[in-house]
C-alpha cells in the first residue's frame, strides 16, 4: 500500500495558521456572554494556497489537505494528540478475518447540500479516485482493495517507456459492495489488520450526488460540497477560503464559531507579524526566524502553543549502491552522530533526538526503539572497522530550497570527525530535482527522507518504508523476514497481536538500519488574545471544535 | 509622429515572440520533472503523470509545444495551470494588485526623489544637501526585505498604525507603506539623478540667457531648468515602473499582497511554462509600452526632439 500524504515537502513545515477575520461586526455583540459571541464569532487562521481543485482524490499537500479536513468528515476521527481512532460517519466496522469489512453507516448525515451521505457516496468515491481514466493523485490508497488492478492499470515499461498503460478493464474494484443505503463490505486482497485506522484520511471521504453529476470535476472542485462541520463559502486564489458553520451537522465535532477565513498567506512571517498584532487567531507554524533563542516565546506568552506532531527527519541510504550494502557500515554511521546536539544546537530544541522508528505521540510508539539512535564514538568506530572501512567520500544529500543544510552539515560533521572518514553534505537544488533522482534510484550518497504519517498507527512506520517494494521504500532494502513478520502480523485480525508482529519486524528494521531517524519535530504554534481552548489534531492543524472566543 | 508611433508598435511583434520563445525555452531548462515533487515525498501514480503528460503536451519537444501555446494563446486563451486554474484568471486577479502597488511606488518615488533632487541640485553643499546625501546612502544600502520588515514589525505590530498585511482589496491606502519599501532604493537613484541634472544644466547657456533676460528665479527654474533636466530622470522613471512590478516578489511576500511576484516564482519552481510566459508576456508589455511612452515624452520635454 502507498502512503503518501500530505508530506508537503515536509520542507518547510507549512504554516497553517487560522487568522480571525477580525474585520468588524462584532461591536453590538459585547454586551451579550461568551457563548454568544463565540456562537456568532468569526476566526482568521492561516493556510496556503492549495495546489489543486478542493477535491480529495486530487489533494495530496497540506494546503488544500487542511481544508478537506474542516469540509469533510470520514468514516472515522482521529481525536485531536493521539489515541485510538473512534466512529465519525461509520456506525460499526467489524470484520472476522481482517479481508473483509462490513461498514455500517450513520443515518441522517448530510452533505452540505441537503443531500443524506449513503453507502454508495463512499463506494462511487473510492471508486472514481482508483480508476486511472480519471488521473487522480490519491488513487494508490486503494491498492489494497481487491480488484484495483483491474481499474488502475501501470505502465508497462515505465513512464519513459513508448507504451502506454492499458485502459482499466473494470470501472469498479470487485471488492466492493453496497449492501443497502446504509451498508457497504470492503473486501481487500489480502488480509490487512490496520486497514480501518486509515478510513480518516482524506483520500476516503464521501463524495455527494452532485460530484458525480458534474462534467467538469475541477470546475466542481472549486466550490466543493462536503459533509463536515463547515461548509464552503468562497475561496479567492491566493487571498483566502471563507467556510462558514454547517448547522445541520449530526456529529460530534460540531463547531461552535461560525465564520472561519483561511487567509492564504506566501510567508510565513507575514503571518507571524498578524499574529502578533492579534489580527490572526492561529498560525500552526511560526518562522524559523522567530525560533532562535526562543523568541517566538517571548513574543507570545501564554499565546504559544507546542505540539508533537507526526514527522521524523530521517537519513536513509541508498541500498542499491554496493557502498552501503554492508549494515555495519550503516551502524557505524547511525551511532556517530549526536543527535542530542544537533536538536539543541541548530533546531533549538524545536526538535527531538530520535529514540525510536515511531514518532512519539502515535500510539505504542515506545513498542519499537531504535537501539542505534545514541551518539556512542565508541561503538561507531568499532562498526566500522568491523565493516572493514569506508573508501572514499561519503556524501549526504538533502534539498537546498528548504532548510534542511545546518543539520545535515552538522549530521555530515559529526559523522566525519567521530569515524575519521571524508563526509560532506552536498545540497540539490530543489525538491522536484531531488525526488526525481531518488525515484530513480540514482542516489550516490546517504540522503534526507522526510516522513509524515497518514494515520495514527505503528505500521505506517514500517509498511510503506521498509517491506520489499514499498511505495516509500526509495533505498530499495530487502529483508525476507522482515516482510515476512510483517505479511503475518496484517492477517491477523487482532490489532494487539498485530501489532507485535510489527514490532518483531521492526527489530530486525533496527539492526540492520536501513535508514537512520535523527529527530523527531514538534511544532510551534500561536493563537490569538481573541481565542481559547484551541486544540491541535494528531497532524497539528487547528481542530476547529475546539475553538472559542474570549 | 502617428507613423512613428505605429512604427514603434510594429516593432513589438517580433519582440513578443522573441522573448515568449526565450521565456519558454528557459523555463523548459530548469532542471526536474513537473511531477517529481508533486506528490510530496513519494512518486506520482503513473496514471496521474501519464493524464496530466497527455493533457498539457508534455511529451513533445518544447518548441512543438510552444507553438501549441502560442496558437491557444493568439486566440486569447492563457491556458490552465497544473493545478486545473485558468491562468487568464491569475493574471487577472494579480496584475492589478502588482499595478498598483507598483504605481504607488512610482508617485512616491518621483514626488521625493523629484523634490530632493531639484533642493539640493540648487543649493549645492549646503546642509540639505549633505543630508539628502547620506540618507540616499543609507536607503541604497539597506536591502527591500531589511526596510520591509523594520518597517511592518514597527509600524504594523508596535505601534499598530498601520495593518502588518494588506486585505484583500488591496486598498491604496493600505499600499502606501509597501509602496514606500518597494521605492526606497530607486527613490535614491531619483534624487541623485535629478541634483546631478540640475546641477549640470545650471551652468548651460540657455538658462544663462534666461536670467539674463531677466525672467523670474520660478520661471528659470520650474520652465528652463526642470524641463531640460528631466530628460534621464524620466527614462528612468519610465524603465523603473517595469523593474517595480517585476521586482515586488520580496515587497509583496512581506506584505502579503496577491500580486505576480509568487505566481511567477511557483510557477518556475513546478516547472509551469504556460503560467511563467504568461504573466511575463504582459510584464513585457507593460515595459515595451512604459518605454514608447518615456520616448514620446522627450519630445514634450525638449522641443528640439521630432519624431517623424
Amino acid at each position: 500500500m502507498r502512503v503518501s500524504k500530505r508530506a508537503s515537502a515536509v520542507a518547510a513545515i507549512a504554516a497553517v495558521a487560522l487568522v480571525a477575520a477580525g474585520c468588524g461586526g462584532g461591536d453590538d455583540e459585547e454586551s451579550t456572554g461568551n457563548s454568544d459571541k463565540t456562537a456568532n464569532g468569526a476566526i482568521t487562521i492561516d493556510g496556503t494556497q492549495p495546489a489543486n481543485p478542493l477535491l480529495p482524490s486530487a489533494t495530496s499537500e497540506t494546503g488544500g489537505g487542511d481544508i478537506l479536513d474542516f469540509m469533510w468528515t470520514g468514516l472515522i476521527n482521529y481525536p485531536p494528540g493521539g489515541g485510538a481512532p473512534v466512529n465519525a460517519v461509520a456506525e460499526s466496522i467489524e470484520t472476522s478475518d481482517a479481508q473483509t469489512y462490513t461498514v455500517k453507516i450513520k443515518k441522517a448525515v448530510k452533505f452540505h447540500d441537503g443531500t443524506e451521505v449513503k453507502a454508495k457516496n463512499f463506494v462511487d468515491a473510492w471508486n472514481f479516485t482508483a480508476n486511472s481514466d480519471n488521473g487522480q493523485q490519491q488513487a494508490s490508497f486503494f491498492s489494497d482493495i481487491e480488484g484495483y488492478a483491474d481499474v488502475h492499470t501501470e505502465d508497462p515499461d515505465g513512464e519513459e517507456g513508448p507504451q502506454k498503460a492499458p485502459p482499466p478493464k473494470s470501472p469498479t474494484m470487485s471488492g466492493l459492495a453496497v449492501v443497502d443505503d446504509y451498508t457497504f463490505t470492503i473486501k481487500l486482497a489480502a488480509a490487512n489488520s490496520i486497514f480501518p485506522v486509515k478510513l480518516g484520511y482524506s483520500a476516503y471521504y464521501p463524495m455527494p450526488d452532485s460530484f458525480f453529476a458534474a462534467t467538469d470535476k475541477n470546475e466542481w472542485g472549486k466550490k466543493p460540497v462536503g459533509n463536515g462541520p463547515v461548509k464552503f463559502v468562497s475561496w479567492t486564489d491566493n487571498v483566502e477560503i471563507k467556510l462558514t458553520r454547517f448547522d445541520d451537522y449530526t456529529l460530534d465535532d460540531k463547531v461552535k464559531i461560525k465564520d472561519v477565513t483561511v487567509k492564504l498567506y506566501q510567508d510565513d512571517t507575514a503571518a507571524y507579524a498578524d499574529l502578533l498584532a492579534n489580527n490572526l487567531d492561529f498560525q500552526q507554524q511560526v518562522p524559523a526566524s522567530s525560533l532562535a533563542g526562543e523568541k517566538w516565546k517571548t513574543d507570545l506568552g501564554t499565546r504559544a502553543l507546542t505540539v508533537d506532531i507526526p514527522v521524523m527527519q530521517i537519513i536513509a541510504f541508498p541500498i542499491y549502491d554496493k557502498r552501503f550494502q554492508n549494515k555495519d557500515l550503516r551502524r557505524a554511521v547511525s551511532l556517530s552522530i549526536n543527535r542530542e546536539e544537533i536538536a539543541s544546537k541548530i533546531f533549538f530544541n524545536t526538535r527531538k533526538a530520535a529514540t525510536g522508528w515511531v514518532a512519539p505521540g502515535i500510539p505504542g510508539a515506545d513498542q519499537y526503539p531504535c537501539t542505534t539512535c545514541k551518539f556512542d564514538p565508541d561503538g561507531a568506530k568499532a562498526a566500522l572497522q568491523a565493516a572493514g572501512g569506508f573508501q572514499g567520500e561519503m556524501v549526504l544529500y538533502y534539498n537546498a530550497d528548504a532548510s534542511h543544510k545546518e543539520w545535515m552539515e552538522a549530521a555530515a560533521n559529526s559523522v566525519a570527525s567521530t569515524l575519521g572518514i571524508t563526509v560532506r553534505a552536498e545540497g540539490m537544488p530543489t525538491f522536484a530535482v531531488f525526488r526525481q533522482n531518488i525515484d530513480a534510484h540514482k542516489m550516490t550518497g546517504p540522503y534526507r527522507a522526510g516522513w509524515q504519517a497518514d494515520y495514527p498507527d505503528p505500521e505506517n512506520w514500517l509498511g510503506p518504508l521498509y517491506v520489499t517494494g514499498a511505495s516509500s521504500n526509495d533505498g530499495l532494502y530487502s529483508n525476507p523476514q522482515v516482510d515476512a513478520l510483517y505479511q503475518e502480523g496484517s492477517r491477523m485480525a487482532d490489532a494487539n497481536a498485530a501489532h507485535a508482529k510489527f514490532a518483531e519486524s521492526m527489530k530486525i528494521v533496527d539492526d540492520e538500519v536501513p535508514s537512520i531517524p535523527i529527530v523527531s519535530v514538534t511544532q510551534q504554534a500561536g493563537v490569538s488574545n481573541r481565542v481559547t481552548g484551541v486544540k491541535t489534531n494528531w497532524v497539528g492543524s487547528i481542530d476547529l471544535s475546539t475553538v472559542e472566543l474570549v | 509622429m502617428g507613423r512613428y508611433v505605429l512604427r514603434r508598435l510594429l516593432q513589438l511583434i517580433p519582440v513578443f515572440f522573441g522573448t515568449t520563445l526565450l521565456i519558454y525555452a528557459l523555463v523548459w531548462a530548469v532542471p526536474g520533472d513537473p511531477f517529481a515533487g508533486k506528490c510530496g515525498d513519494r512518486a506520482c501514480p503513473d496514471s496521474y503523470v501519464q493524464f496530466m503528460t497527455e493533457k498539457y503536451h508534455l511529451d513533445d519537444p518544447w518548441p512543438l509545444q510552444y507553438v501549441f501555446y502560442m496558437g491557444h494563446l493568439l486566440t486569447g486563451d492563457f491556458g490552465q495551470t497544473f493545478g486545473g486554474r485558468d491562468i487568464s484568471e491569475i493574471i487577472a486577479q494579480a496584475y492589478p494588485n502588482t499595478l498598483k502597488l507598483a504605481l504607488v511606488g512610482l508617485i512616491i518615488e518621483a514626488i521625493i526623489g523629484l523634490t530632493a533632487g531639484v533642493l539640493t541640485g540648487l543649493r549645492r553643499n549646503g546642509f540639505l544637501d549633505n543630508l539628502v546625501l547620506v540618507s540616499t546612502l543609507f536607503l541604497l544600502a539597506i536591502p527591500t526585505f531589511v526596510s520591509g520588515f523594520l518597517l511592518q514589525f514597527i509600524l504594523g505590530v508596535q505601534f499598530k498604525i498601520i495593518d502588518p498585511t494588506v486585505s484583500s482589496e488591496a486598498r491604496f491606502s493600505e499600499l502606501i507603506v509597501p509602496g514606500f519599501v518597494l521605492a526606497s532604493v530607486s527613490m535614491a537613484y531619483v534624487a541623485r539623478l535629478t541634483r546631478t541634472s540640475i546641477a549640470e544644466n545650471s551652468r548651460s547657456d540657455y538658462v544663462r540667457t534666461a536670467v539674463a533676460k531677466g525672467l523670474p528665479q520660478r520661471r528659470v527654474v520650474g520652465v528652463h531648468l526642470l524641463r531640460n533636466s528631466l530628460i534621464p530622470v524620466v527614462t528612468f522613471l519610465g524603465t523603473d515602473l517595469g523593474s517595480l512590478m517585476g521586482g515586488a516578489i520580496v515587497t509583496e511576500g512581506i506584505f502579503s499582497i496577491n500580486g505576480i511576484g509568487r505566481e511567477v516564482f511557483r510557477a518556475i519552481t513546478t516547472k509551469e511554462s504556460a503560467t511563467v510566459v504568461g504573466i511575463v508576456v504582459v510584464l513585457v508589455m507593460v515595459y515595451l509600452l512604459m518605454n514608447l511612452l518615456v520616448d514620446l515624452l522627450y519630445a514634450a520635454l525638449d522641443p528640439r526632439i521630432r519624431y517623424e
